[in-house]
């Protein structure tokens, strides 16, 4: 009787665990392995060749021309994750206090702040490319009203200007979500602490380095592992706003940009190389996947429980 | 009666059914959504003509229609028929083993059409054809008749006459060119469409021939006289993006586009009332000929497998039919690859006028074949140069270095 309970039981348990599973297997684990395995042969169009060991590695990590752009589309994404981690998780850490401290207009800023987040990247991605338009757009015509005209560029056609003006545009749109997280990180903080800082000290700069900052520290940890993997995925406002060339001259070329375009081709230069693609996409993974998990074990170490 | 209705129901669906049964249906593939209306109409007369076959059309956005195509083909779920890309972009398909090869004995009039058009969809290794060759574009230069018109401007004969139009158009207060390179292909057009006369014939014959490559100093010349021009286009045109220069010019705001002839019918659709003229940019002196640069954009191919391979051949006959092509050119402003095609528009007739002395928009269809591409190398290069940071000779020494990754006769 008891055993026919149990068996019971563990039907029951099987039948909720294995759906989700199965659907997690099939669309998720299933896609990831196949990659892999599509990065060790040769490809003719997207017609299976021979099994060529790590050749497809090689060729996109040391032989002309994809050795030069992997190294050339890397220092961009290394270059937006920093950018990005002071522009967007500074500022958002910087917002988030202000909201904290309910300065003037804060319930009006909670909402402007998370406003853009809510907006599609295509949308962001062509307003801000009108913004930067060298005759019309709305960064050059300012520069102009105010007298600055010598500064007015054409934001997006110089390598100088290009992916930074870029970076920019993801910092306004995305800021909002760092915003959200401190601020929450900020509100769990206990009052009696807070009272007992107030016995201590009248500084805002002791209150926030050496109160806040640490016991944010689980809210650093999410935002900051986050944002490297977007970054290092960054794809949507470069496609947008640079091409999938990653115009002028693979100034704005990053490896989510680069991988589509060697995976699949781009009608306006040249055929798809799919096993490249394909190994440049396992490359990609093994990177984001070691290196975020490495981030992650290190800032939960400074985490605090309280 | 209401058993004869009932009867007369089942009679009409079993009748229904039969004629379902004995005509085929074949799919086809664009990327031309646009076109729909009236390849519609072309597939009801291609019924007409053949009651047992109907054909259902399908377009994929373009960027990605390559993708989606050889994705679905690899699948095992392709159309029967389809658009192809050319060149590079045919070979990837042929190569795999997915497009069904043809020939003059499935396709007798084949024969008829210029060599250049049939190369476009052949595949080099085995020399075999995939398709049948249907339009060709031409890099130019479109101009905007009223503004040459109102400033006394004529098309012009050499690279003087061209800089002096410039600066007419210039001093009354209008764009000279329209012209953009912010979107990266769009540094590759204009190297065909301002200075194919400057390189040649000859140069394009040597270079063929691999007696030369593009350190060569007509090319130099020509990327020289290019950056020269850029002078004339808009006020941080590094930064314009494609969408942004075209507008320029059908509103009315510039004078010229330098650009392919696939411009044309867009053009026109934007502004319907702008008067437009093609012209091919002139060489250094009035007595150089006069080249446009030459390419075919795409043909008409067949599953390797179709539903039905007599329905996907009579197909492509039709396609290949003066008949066809001749609504294909006037009525959806093709330059059809089919010979012995007349043109209703004045514009596309110069187009096809201007195509007798041309050389081929060489970086697409000479170098598209292995990594990195011409069109990869040029369009870095001519960003380079415009934005000041190489020289012609840069230019030309980066994509003979960089094509002898894979074009033999540049190795050393």
């Amino acid at each position: 009787m008891i055993s026919s309970q149990l068996t019971g039981r563990r039907l029951w348990i099987a039948a909720l665990v294995v759906p989700p599973i199965a659907f997690m297997c099939l669309f998720l684990v299933y896609p990831i392995l196949s990659a892999f395995a599509y990065a060790f042969y040769e490809w003719h169009g997207l017609a299976r060749g021979d099994f060529i060991w790590f050749d497809n590695f090689h060729r996109v990590l040391f032989e002309f021309p994809f050795s030069e752009r992997t190294i050339n589309a890397f220092k961009h994404n290394i270059f937006v994750f920093f950018a990005l981690m002071v522009l967007q998780n500074g500022l958002g850490f910087i917002l988030a206090y202000c909201l904290w401290r309910e300065l003037w207009g804060a319930r009006f800023h909670r909402i402007a702040v998370f406003l853009p987040v809510v907006l599609s990247t295509v949308i962001v991605g062509l307003l801000w490319k009108l913004f930067y338009h060298p005759l019309f757009g709305a960064v050059n015509a300012t520069l102009r009203a105010v007298g600055l005209g010598s500064l007015a560029q054409p934001w997006l056609g110089q390598d100088s200007t290009a992916l930074t003006a870029i970076v920019v545009a993801n910092a306004w749109h995305m800021v909002g979500f760092p915003t959200l997280v401190f601020l929450a990180g900020m509100q769990r903080i206990p009052s009696e602490i807070l009272d007992a800082v107030r016995m201590e000290t009248e500084s805002e700069w002791v209150k926030m380095s050496k109160i806040v900052w640490p016991l944010v520290a689980p809210s650093a940890t999410v935002v900051f592992t986050l944002l490297f993997v977007g970054a290092f995925n960054w794809f949507e406002l470069p496609f947008i706003m640079g091409g999938v060339d990653g115009s002028p001259h693979g100034a704005t070329d990053v490896l989510g940009l680069y991988f589509y375009r060697t995976a699949f081709g781009s009608t306006s230069a040249s055929a798809e190389n799919f096993g490249p693609g394909s190994a440049l996409a396992v490359l990609i993974f093994l990177f984001i996947a070691v290196v975020s998990s490495v981030i992650t074990i290190r800032l939960r170490k400074r985490e605090i429980q309280l | 009666m209401k058993r004869l209705l009932l009867g007369a129901a089942i009679a009409c669906t079993s009748l229904l059914s039969a004629t379902a049964t004995f005509a085929t249906e074949l799919s086809f593939w664009t990327w031309r959504q646009e076109d729909k209306a009236e390849y519609e109409k072309f597939f009801a007369d291609f019924t007409k003509a053949n009651p047992d076959i109907t054909i259902k059309f399908e377009a994929f956005e373009a960027t990605n229609y390559n993708t989606v195509l050889s994705t679905a083909l690899a699948g095992g779920k392709g159309p029967d028929l389809m658009m192809t890309r050319t060149y590079g972009g045919i070979e990837s398909l042929a190569g795999a083993g997915y497009l069904m090869p043809l020939d003059d004995n499935k396709i007798p009039a084949v024969k008829g059409f210029s060599g250049a058009a049939l190369a476009s969809v052949t595949m080099r290794s085995n020399k075999t054809l995939y398709a049948v060759p249907a339009a060709s574009q031409t890099m130019l230069v479109i101009y905007n008749t009223e503004i040459f018109q109102k400033n006394g401007i004529t098309e012009p004969k050499s690279w003087d006459e061209f800089i002096a139009a410039c600066e007419k158009l210039k001093a009354a207060g209008i764009m000279p060119f329209a012209n953009g390179t912010a979107t990266a292909w769009q540094n590759e057009t204009i190297v065909s469409a301002l200075t194919s006369s400057i390189m040649g014939k000859a140069f394009y014959a040597d270079l063929m021939a691999g007696k030369t490559d593009f350190n060569d100093k007509r090319y130099v010349e020509a990327l020289t006289k290019l950056k020269e021009i850029s002078k004339y286009f808009p006020e941080g045109f590094v930064g314009l993006d494609y969408a942004s220069a075209q507008q320029l010019f059908t509103s009315g705001m510039a004078g010229m586009f330098a650009g392919g002839s696939f411009e044309l019918a867009n053009f026109a659709k934007q502004n319907p009332a702008l008067k437009m003229g093609v012209f091919a940019a002139p060489g250094l002196k009035a007595e150089d000929e006069k080249l446009v640069g030459l390419f075919f954009d795409s043909g008409f191919g067949a599953n390797a497998k179709p539903k039905d391979e007599a329905a996907a051949i009579k197909f492509l006959n039709y396609a290949a039919s003066k008949e066809f092509a001749q609504a294909f050119a006037n009525r959806l402003s093709n330059v059809s690859a089919v010979p012995g095609v007349t043109f209703d528009s004045p514009l596309l007739a110069k187009v096809a006028e201007l195509n007798k002395n041309s050389i081929a928009y060489m970086t697409l269809v000479n170098f598209r074949y292995g990594e990195p591409t011409g069109s990869n190398l040029i369009q870095a290069g001519v960003s380079k140069l415009l934005n000041g940071q190489a020289t012609p000779a840069d230019v030309g020494k980066s994509m003979t270095d960089g094509l002898a990754a894979w074009y033999a006769p540049f190795k050393k």
